[in-house]
């Protein structure tokens, strides 16, 4: 019988029925979780998914939420690797890796970017070398979220500098435990440091841990960069709306009865907020509160930029339904699907304007002296990230340009010049300087 | 199901873009556009006869087909797509929703159906010398004389005024701002098609001087009637700037993908292909704020009067700049008059400024969204 949203949704409601216990520790109920295919249901069933349609996913979640039942630790293990190596990688790689993230073993993070590798990530210098079974590795990384928790990285190394850039490229599973592996936080403009800048000196990595072919790293890459697009789009509300620790360090804190787990998680988010409005520009509603306080509601010009902002949110947002509802009604999404990360970045833009012009002077002021307890100077400073990370605006407009309108790509010379005689990075400039 | 259209209301558009296709090519855009009337009698009457689309927002009871705001939505973006140059918005949209709201079963029982059937053009006159969609401050009055009015004053950019059987015109009587029926032949009625920017949709200035007119609906209660059929006329207006910029993308789009210069295509430089993936981006946000409005209006939600105003203000400037980069995309042929980027130009910027700015409309909704949260 083919499933529908309604035989979706009651056989997840009878399996929590059965299963979900709030004494269990948070281990066992992962396990539980895991091995039952209801942690990742879109993920195929062989590998401990359910083989769902991402609409029928949306139903699963909403069940799983209801009792707030947490899911897996959320991070770049589920959304990013796994999915690539189940799309890309062999059975040993996959039974060594997919439920050791889903029942939080393993955190990870992503090694792509590079200080001379950014937006032409084919570009990267970090170069694995064979030696025996193993490859050894070195050079550098930069703005890797989660870093200094991470087990194990997703890393593009060039493993053939004598061809062209795309296709000298391999894919690593590196764990990160290992003495050639050192992370030093990164401090970004806010002040704060949410990444890492990793260096790797001879650290070793087995030749079984490539995904995919070796020199075939760029295609798998592009996958991963496929699901990072995605999910950078989409509002979060789709997944588990709570999500367990895990990784090596955080394992004792698995210990912890489900229902102690949820109790805490809620408290906290009284205390803190839930934090993404850090990462989309937030709604209207603090700039109205604001220009109330400062007696600016009747600005003329302050009341078209916060419409303007509601507006541009609702459209993203309007954006996103319309392109569930054509995969829901069995079709496929049309062009609204690929516009989130631009109108996510133009969003953040036009809170960070319009917060300024609600506050006037006032934006000048920081911290505990500033507007909204000190958010909309942090807000003001994390606006530049979302129009750079996870490829930058001006490489999401090449994206869409080419493969939703279908315009020619730009002349591109290094495409099929030997990697050994490009110029990277800034290291041109600052040859010529010296 | 918001955001998923019906096989019926799909085949509604393919029928129709064929339709257009063939009866409003660019060539029949340009021969009535320099014609005064502005309409071409025989595709208006096969627009009703053979597609029904005059009477698509009008009750089975008065002669329509009794369906809604999304199907209208539809309708209009294929309209604007093609540019056609017809009387439909001001008959079908303006004066039916406003007859409808009126709530006076009689003229919806003597009106709509001829209206419905296509023979009838009818309009709603609002604005007066400003511009202004709004029935504060008219100057036009209405005075009773024996059982009926008389109507005295002038209005202006009224969409198809000059050939309108029907205006449906809005005056000051004693008890407020009231609705009232003129015929387009009435006695001390003159009207005056007036130059604009946009050839392909007329607006005329009609001069009321002793006009005899019938009242519609209740005295005093226009400005309500008016209100109600602004939102309804914002979303179908929003869904056809939609189509508009639509056709702008594509024109870009096509052009930059055969336009050689420095030897290779000129979509294949960022410049071009950047702009042309900001156009994306406005066009189709453009479309799901009209088709969200368009089915807040199906549901009779009451998100309306808020998303109704959203969506017209961000259509209306996502068609200027559609229209206003297509030219540039094009370069020198994009500034002729021989090419049609212009026409869309003219359309964009006219139904920008019809039915209340973007200005205007970010003010109604900062009422809701402002005024409403502050709670003063």
């Amino acid at each position: 019988m083919e499933a529908t949203a309604s035989t979706v949704r009651r056989e997840a409601r009878d399996w929590i029925e059965e299963n979900f216990d709030p004494e269990l520790s948070v281990r066992a109920w992962l396990e539980r979780l895991a091995d039952s295919g209801w942690a990742a249901p879109a993920w195929p069933a062989e590998w401990y998914g359910r083989g769902l349609p991402p609409d029928l996913a949306v139903v699963v979640y909403e069940e799983f939420n209801r009792v707030d039942a947490v899911g897996p630790p959320a991070g770049l293990g589920i959304m990013l690797a796994a999915p690539t190596i189940i799309a890309n990688g062999s059975d040993d790689l996959k039974r060594q890796f997919i439920r050791a993230m889903l029942v939080g073993d393993d955190l990870w993070c992503q090694l792509f970017s590079e200080p001379g590798a950014g937006s032409d990530l084919a570009g990267l210098q970090t170069r694995a070398e064979r030696d025996g079974d193993e490859f050894i590795v070195n050079g550098q990384k930069v703005w890797t979220s989660g870093g200094q928790v991470a087990d194990y990285g997703m890393l593009l190394a060039r493993t053939d500098p004598d061809v062209p850039k795309h296709r000298g490229i391999s894919y690593f599973a590196l764990p990160m435990n290992q003495p050639g592996v050192e992370v030093r936080p990164l401090i970004q403009m806010t002040g704060e440091s949410g990444f890492s800048e990793v260096f790797f000196s001879d650290a070793r990595v087995p030749a079984s841990a490539i995904i995919g072919e070796l020199n075939g790293g760029w295609a798998v890459a592009l996958s991963t960069l496929g699901f990072e697009r995605t999910s950078l789009g989409t509002a979060s509300g789709q997944g588990f709306r709570l999500s367990a620790p895990g990784g090596s360090r955080f394992l004792q804190q698995q210990e912890a009865s489900v229902g102690e787990f949820i109790a805490a998680s809620k408290s906290n988010a009284r205390s803190f907020g839930t934090g993404s409005t850090a990462m989309t520009g937030g709604g209207i509603a603090p700039l109205v509160t604001l220009a109330a306080e400062l007696g600016r509601a009747h600005d003329p010009e302050v009341r078209q930029q916060i419409v303007r902002l509601y507006t541009l949110a609702s459209a993203n947002s309007w954006n996103g339904q319309r392109a569930s509802a054509a995969l829901k009604a069995g079709g496929r999404a049309g062009p609204e699907a690929s516009l989130g990360k631009l109108m996510a970045s133009r969003v953040a833009r036009q809170w960070r304007d319009t917060a300024s012009l609600v506050a006037g002077p006032q934006a000048m002021l920081a911290g505990d002296d500033g507007p909204l307890d000190g958010r909309l100077a942090s807000q003001m400073l994390a606006t530049p990230g979302p129009s750079i990370y996870g490829g930058s605006d001006q490489i999401q407009r090449n994206i869409i340009s080419e493969r939703v309108l279908g315009l020619p790509r730009e002349a591109d010379p290094s495409r099929t010049m030997p990697f050994r005689e490009l110029k990277i990075g800034t290291q041109a400039a600052a040859g010529e300087q010296s | 199901m918001i955001f998923t259209f019906t096989d019926e209301q799909r085949e509604l558009a393919a029928t129709l873009r064929r339709f257009l296709q063939d009866k409003s090519p660019s060539s029949e855009v340009r021969r009535l556009m320099a014609t005064p009337e502005g309409y071409d009698p025989q595709t208006w009457a096969q627009l009703a006869g053979q597609l029904g689309l005059q009477g698509l927002a009008i009750p089975e009871k008065y002669g329509g087909s009794g369906a809604g705001p999304v199907e209208l939505a539809i309708v209009c973006e294929e309209m604007g797509r093609a540019l056609l140059c017809a009387p439909y918005f001001a008959t079908a949209v303006l004066a039916a929703h406003a007859l409808l709201a009126s709530g006076d079963q009689a003229a919806a029982e003597e009106f709509l159906p001829s209206l419905a059937e296509g023979g009838t053009i009818a309009t709603l006159a609002v604005c007066e010398d400003d511009g202004a969609w709004t029935t504060d401050g008219l100057q036009t009055t209405a005075r009773r004389s024996g059982d009926g009015y008389r109507l005295d004053g002038r209005k202006s950019f009224v969409l198809d005024g000059h050939t309108a059987d029907l205006l449906l015109v809005v005056a000051q009587a004693e008890d407020g701002p009231s609705l009232f029926a003129v015929p387009g032949e009435a006695d001390g009625l003159s009207r005056r098609l007036l130059e604009t920017l946009d050839m392909t949709r007329k607006q005329a200035e009609l001069t009321l001087d002793g006009v005899p007119a019938r009242l519609i609906g209740a005295e005093g209660s226009a400005a309500d009637v008016v209100r109600r059929t602004l939102r309804l006329a914002a979303v179908a207006l929003a869904a056809e700037q939609v189509g508009g910029a639509q056709r702008c993308l594509d024109m870009s789009v096509e052009y930059a993908k055969i336009r050689m210069q420095f030897g290779r295509p000129i979509g294949s430089f960022q410049a071009i292909k950047h702009m042309c993936a900001d156009l994306l981006l406005e066009v189709e946000s453009a479309r799901s704020a009209a088709y969200y409005a368009a089915w807040a209006a199906e549901e009779g939600s009451e998100e309306l009067p808020l998303v109704s105003s959203l969506a017209k203000a961000f259509c209306s400037e996502a068609y200027f700049r559609a229209a206003a980069d297509n030219i540039q995309i094009h370069g020198g042929i994009g500034f002729t008059w021989e090419h049609d980027a212009h026409l869309y130009y003219r359309r964009a910027k006219s139904t920008e400024l019809m039915l209340g700015t973007p200005e205007e409309h970010r003010e109604i909704a900062a009422t809701y969204l402002i005024d409403g949260a502050a709670g003063s």
